[in-house]
């Protein structure tokens, strides 16, 4: 019989309307890399967020290092010596790395003071044991994310925590900090540590993991063992069909240049340049993918594009004519169309219902705007019903949904409804299928192939390295502002991209290849 | 799957209706008031007095009918419709601010200059019989207009907090007001001298009508206001800009709607309201200037008025109409040696399990986004 | 100028409630709760200071100090209210604050109705004395309760898991603190501190409570923690200057210099400056991060 640290037998979680965690069942051995397989919504987090003393699970029970055990809160999770790094870093940007290390569990002077400078002993005590190199004055909100993160590890260690559980650590990572990271699993292993991961990502699993647990909708499918498993069975499993891995779509007949960014600087809201002196073009029948790290200007350049924030030197020509002093309104009806990174942000009125969502490009215009100001209600649900039919989103209440009771996928279908339904000249799509199952992501990247074969030009940013080469004709990669590189999809390396991305320029194909180990303490 | 559109645009005229005057949330707001009542009824037990004389305070003031003594005089019904007046335009005030995302507090204020505007054009505006008090209502509605516009811009353009913003406004209008009213021709330090009888409201009809209450002209701007607002915020084009900047600003600013200028028109929009109710007050119920000895506290009223009609053009048209019967039965409740100050007591509360409410519709929101998201597998 | 330096213990009567007050607002916004109501609690704790020290001045010996401790637990209590709607029912923070501002203009004035049959309280023979030089005793209690909350904040655990909850709550929970615990004590705190100061106020600047006593003063200390920067520091230097503004106003008819202004002109100072400031600093917001929204716990 073998030694697990956990084991969480037959959970249960429901939330209403939904069976969040189904009877699953999870052992992790002593000392192990265990990673949690499944898609967004498969109920990894849950399962993990019970485990922590978040959530009460509804049904089964929990045994750690064999004993039965009932978690109520994070104290007692931590007192079992369960730690968890949250996907979203859980830190005061106020405060220094040694304050959020020592939040709860403060060291004190006999005064009942907090006694700074032994915590700030402690804490470089354990980032010399483990290898996690902090600064322990500096404060959250000027260290890098890599930083973070490990101070995020170090909370947990200073509470002695055995078992660790990472949230999709890899997530806000550039590739050379994706692999410092498996070298800090390495060390938590060798000290004795337990580690969870909970991931989507195949080919961090097969590098990191000896085991894999993985679920979908809810339910255990199946525990294997890493080494001797394909990446594509484990994808299976995980969606429970064969997954394509490359889309089928016909080759790009790219015409005339639609987007020309030129020498373009946009300074960040922090007040210094996110986007510096860059350049680049993009054609009508072809999709191009700004592959890159989120953080790395990104967000900047398409809100210069689109209009949400002023350039600061540069120019933006649409079809050769100078965009760059109009106003968003204008930047519209020249004929650009935006799928925004964050559709509840900024791509939808929540509490709109889904014809006015459609309509919010549109209100001012025939047929939708009568006479006087007054607007055509009757005119705007049957583009609604229009909309929803040729896109097939599906909306308990047709037009009168109101879009937040609708589910991620359908959202997103609705918003590239309504931006496709302009016919833009130029498409900028940012983060298309974030948080989205396989089936709307197919959908949605079946679209996008689609608009650019009507002669479209689509600018596509996306953090997922996979979704850009299956998608993209040709590659620009971005880093800190600058566009290292700009490579054909058919004939680019991945591990070049990923090179590129990380700010070495002109990168062979086969240079940056992951086994080699970059020089301890870059960051 | 699609649905026939004459069915969707019916639905949605119907909902549409519905919810312009009463909304869904009508049933939380007269449980709202109810309970504020019940907590009046008990305070007044508490205190060894007779909730029965409240009550009988109350219906006089709605009907005219005195109870006791069985007599009956329609003043009251008219002095009631006359409190409710500047209740019901700070209402709307703060209610079309509300549905644009703002929080306007400084109703009060905005009331405030457009009172002073009004006493200004009384004192000094041509003396022509309907012209007169015209202009005054003009002014009075430009006046508060400039004051929450400029409450508007500052929150548009430099993020300021409307709330803080609009506290700091109402001091310095009332202040302002204070020392221009002061400053005319023979005022003295609490009146001016009497107005021309071509700048009042008074309306002989309403008078006659009313036995004599202060029941004016005003009634008919309330009326229109509130048609006005309606309109406006469900069927314009105006409304639907505001409504999307105020449910999701940074989302109606990525459709390219102008976010700085709605917020701006709202505020003004709103202020007006205000404004108009200053004027109603200052020559409907006055004759002559007053240099305020403190506020007169319509604006911060017309916060409970605007939550309990949760913010649409019906639901404030009866909430105003409640809270001025509330006001205006005070004396009688003195009369009945029941203090007065029990009303402030229940619009108090009210407020507080109003601002539950609030708190509902975020626990049922947070609870749909989880079930969204979800959700997948119920669509698919 | 020595009309200037004499004025010292009058600009300090009128400080010392601002500060308090602010001081107040402060714990209440950097745990995460907005307090507007502080003009109302700083109404409730006038009017019980200015009840208990008319009914027991003749009987009792230090009644004043007897007010004062009074008028912090009404202050107290009362704003349990606004705690209970803004942490646990998760009310919306200001429209709760703005309730209780009414409701205390109302329930003020119900009871001297009740108990004094008039709409002000029975004026009372002898207010607070004044100390050494003229100084009223609020101004020393204000200087204490500066320091004893700067202590706090800064130096004692409570203070940085407290501040923490208005930083990042979601942070702070996962470090095993009870965040709504840590608002509720906030939220009372900040009743308590409004009641003393309205207490203060009563005692030291007129000689009964009515619905004009108050009078913006909970306002101004609202502006005083904006453009104090919610810091011990910035509060206590813009509770000054604010504090002056409004004793200007009042005794400038004393000053040679400034008798041709209009009192209104310093009424309308304290407004006028944090305005001001607030469109002059919009760029950074010095509020912290997690006010004014209710704690959801969730997953991660």
């Amino acid at each position: 019989m073998d030694e697990y640290a956990i084991e969480m037998l037959d959970i249960t979680k429901v939330f209403p309307g939904v069976v969040a965690n189904d009877k699953v069942t999870l052992r992790v051995r002593e000392n192990e890399i265990h990673a949690i397989l499944g898609e967004n919504g498969a109920g990894k987090s849950t399962l993990m967020s019970v485990l922590f003393g978040l959530y009460d699970p509804d049904g089964g029970s929990i045994r750690v290092k064999g004993k039965e055990v009932r978690i109520r809160d994070p104290n007692e999770a931590t007192a079992l010596g369960i730690g968890m790094v949250h996907q979203h870093f859980k830190l005061v940007h106020t405060y220094t790395v040694t304050e959020n290390i020592i939040l709860g569990m403060e060291p004190r002077r006999r005064d009942g003071t907090i006694d700074i400078a032994s915590a700030e002993r402690r804490v470089a005590e354990l980032s010399e044991r483990y290898g996690l190199s902090v600064d322990p004055r500096a404060k959250i909100e000027s260290i890098t994310v890599g930083m973070q993160q490990r101070v995020e590890i170090l909370k947990i260690l200073y509470r002695d925590a055995d078992i660790l559980i990472f949230d999709e650590p890899t997530a806000v990572l550039t590739p050379q900090e994706i692999d410092e990271l498996m070298s800090i699993f390495e060390r938590l292993k060798a000290e004795g540590k337990t580690i969870i991961l909970i991931t989507h990502k195949l080919r961090e699993i097969k590098e990191a993991a000896e085991r894999c647990t993985v679920l979908r909708r809810g339910r255990f499918i199946g525990t294997v063992d890493v080494a001797s498993t394909t990446e594509e069975e484990m994808a299976e499993m995980m969606v429970g069909r064969a997954v394509k891995f490359r889309i089928d779509k016909d080759e790009a007949k790219p015409g005339d240049v639609v987007l020309k960014v030129e020498d373009l600087t946009v300074m960040s809201s922090k007040g210094h340049p996110a986007v510096k002196g860059l350049s680049l073009e993009v054609r009508a029948g072809e999709i191009v993918g700004l592959a890159g790290v989120d953080g790395n200007g990104q967000s900047e350049l398409i809100q210069a594009i689109t209009g949400l924030k002023p350039a600061k030197s540069g120019r933006i020509l649409l079809e050769g004519r100078d965009i760059a002093h109009l106003s968003i309104k204008e930047r519209v009806e020249a004929g650009i169309g935006h799928v925004p990174e964050d559709r509840h942000k900024h791509g939808l009125v929540l509490d709109f219902r889904l014809d006015e969502n459609l309509a919010l490009k549109t209100y001012d215009k025939k047929p939708i705007l009568k006479r006087l100001g007054v607007l055509d209600f009757a005119a705007m649900a049957a583009h609604g019903d229009d909309l929803i039919g040729q896109y097939d989103i599906r909306a308990g209440k047709g037009s009168a949904t109101k879009a937040r009771n609708m589910s991620g996928g359908n959202q997103q279908k609705a918003i590239i409804a309504r931006e496709i339904d302009l016919s833009p000249r130029l498409l900028v799509v940012a983060q298309p299928t974030r948080g989205l199952d396989v089936g709307a992501i197919e959908y949605i990247h079946k679209r996008v192939v689609a608009e650019r074969d009507k002669g479209r030009a689509v600018l596509l940013v996306s953090f997922e390295l996979d979704e850009i080469m299956a998608l993209c004709d040709r590659i620009a990669a971005i880093s800190k502002g600058e566009i290292v590189g700009v490579v054909d999809a058919a004939t680019a390396e991945e591990r070049a991209i990923g090179a590129m991305m990380a700010g070495v320029r002109g990168a062979h194909p086969a240079a940056g290849r992951r086994d080699e180990r970059p020089a301890q303490g870059a960051s | 799957m699609a649905f026939a559109s004459k069915d969707s645009a019916k639905a949605k005229a119907r909902a549409d209706l519905f919810d312009a005057f009463i909304g869904s949330n009508g049933a939380i707001s007269v449980i709202v008031v109810v309970l504020g009542f019940l907590c009046g009824t008990l305070l007044i037990l508490a205190v060894g007095k007779n909730p029965g004389n409240m009550y009988a305070a109350l219906l006089q003031t709605l009907t005219g009918l005195d109870v006791t003594r069985g007599t009956w005089n329609a003043r009251y019904i008219g002095e009631w419709l006359t409190a409710s007046m500047p209740l019901i335009l700070c209402g709307l005030s703060m209610g079309f601010a509300a549905r644009t995302g703002l929080f306007n507090v400084g109703a009060e204020g905005q009331y405030i200059v457009g009172l002073t505007a009004a006493q200004f054009v009384a004192l000094f505006g041509p003396q022509v019989p309907g012209l007169h008090w015209a202009l005054a209502l003009v002014a009075g509605c430009l006046a508060g207009a400039l004051w929450g516009g400029l409450v508007g811009w500052l929150k548009a353009k430099y993020s300021v907090s409307e709330v803080v913003a609009t506290i700091m406004l109402n001091y310095v209008a009332y202040y302002l007001s204070r020392f221009f009213t002061q400053l005319m021709p023979a005022a003295n330090t609490y009146r001016t001298p009497a107005y021309p009888e071509t700048a009042l409201l008074k309306n002989g009809l309403f008078e006659r009508l009313t036995n004599g209450s202060r029941l004016n002209t005003g009634l008919f701007v309330v009326v229109i206001c509130v048609v006005f607002y309606w309109f406006v915020i469900e069927r314009t084009r105006l409304g639907f800009e505001l409504r999307a900047t105020g449910l999701n600003k940074e989302a109606a600013r990525c459709s390219g709607i102008k976010v700085t200028r709605s917020i701006t028109a709202s505020m003004a929009i709103a202020g007006a309201f205000a404004g108009l109710a200053g004027v109603i007050v200052a020559l409907g119920s006055f004759s002559y200037g007053r240099v305020l000895g403190g506020l007169d506290n319509y604006g911060f009223n017309g916060i409970a008025v605007a939550l309990v009609g949760n913010s649409t053009a019906g639901g404030t048209l009866l909430s105003g109409l409640l809270f001025g019967m509330l006001a205006s039965a005070q004396p009688l409740m003195q009369s009945r040696q029941i203090p007065k100050e029990v009303t402030w007591i229940i619009s108090g509360l009210v407020v507080v399990f109003i601002s539950l409410r609030a708190g509902f519709k975020m626990i049922m929101d947070w609870r749909q986004k989880r079930l969204a998201e979800k959700g997948r597998q119920r669509d698919e | 100028m020595s009309s200037l330096l004499g004025m010292l213990p009058s600009v300090l009567m009128i400080v010392a409630p601002i500060l308090i007050a602010a001081l107040g607002g402060m714990i209440s916004e950097r745990s995460g709760v907005v307090n507007i109501a502080l003009e109302g609690l700083m109404g409730i704790g006038a009017f019980a200071a200015a009840t208990t020290h008319v009914l027991l001045e003749s009987s009792m010996r230090g009644s004043v100090w007897l007010a004062l401790l009074v008028a912090t637990a009404a202050g107290m209590a009362f704003s349990l209210i606004h705690a209970y709607a803004s942490v646990s029912l998760k009310a919306d923070q200001t429209v709760s604050g703005t309730g209780i501002n009414l409701l205390s203009m109302g329930g003020t004035v119900f009871l001297c109705q009740i108990i004094f049959r008039q709409e002000r309280t029975e004026p009372y023979k002898l207010g607070m004395m004044p100390g050494l030089g003229g100084i009223y005793p609020t101004a020393y209690i204000a200087l204490a309760v500066l320091l004893a909350t700067w202590y706090v904040l800064y130096k004692r655990p409570f203070g940085l898991r407290l501040r923490a909850c208005g930083e990042h709550p979601a942070a702070a929970a996962s470090a095993g603190i009870d965040v709504k615990k840590m608002r509720y004590i906030a939220v009372l705190a900040s009743g308590a501190y409004a009641g003393l100061a309205g207490g203060c106020l009563v005692l030291t600047q007129t000689i009964q409570f009515t619905n004009m006593t108050i009078n913006g003063a909970g306002f101004i200390a609202l502006a005083a923690v904006s453009f104090g920067r919610y810091l011990p520091k910035g509060i206590a230097g813009s509770s000054v200057l604010f504090g002056s503004a409004v004793a200007l106003a009042i005794y400038m008819v004393n000053i040679e210099a400034l008798r041709g202004l209009p009192p209104e002109f310093f009424s309308i100072m304290p407004y006028l400056i944090t305005l001001v400031t607030l469109v002059a600093f919009s760029g950074k917001d010095y509020a912290p991060r997690a006010s004014g929204q209710p704690y959801e716990k969730g997953g991660s």
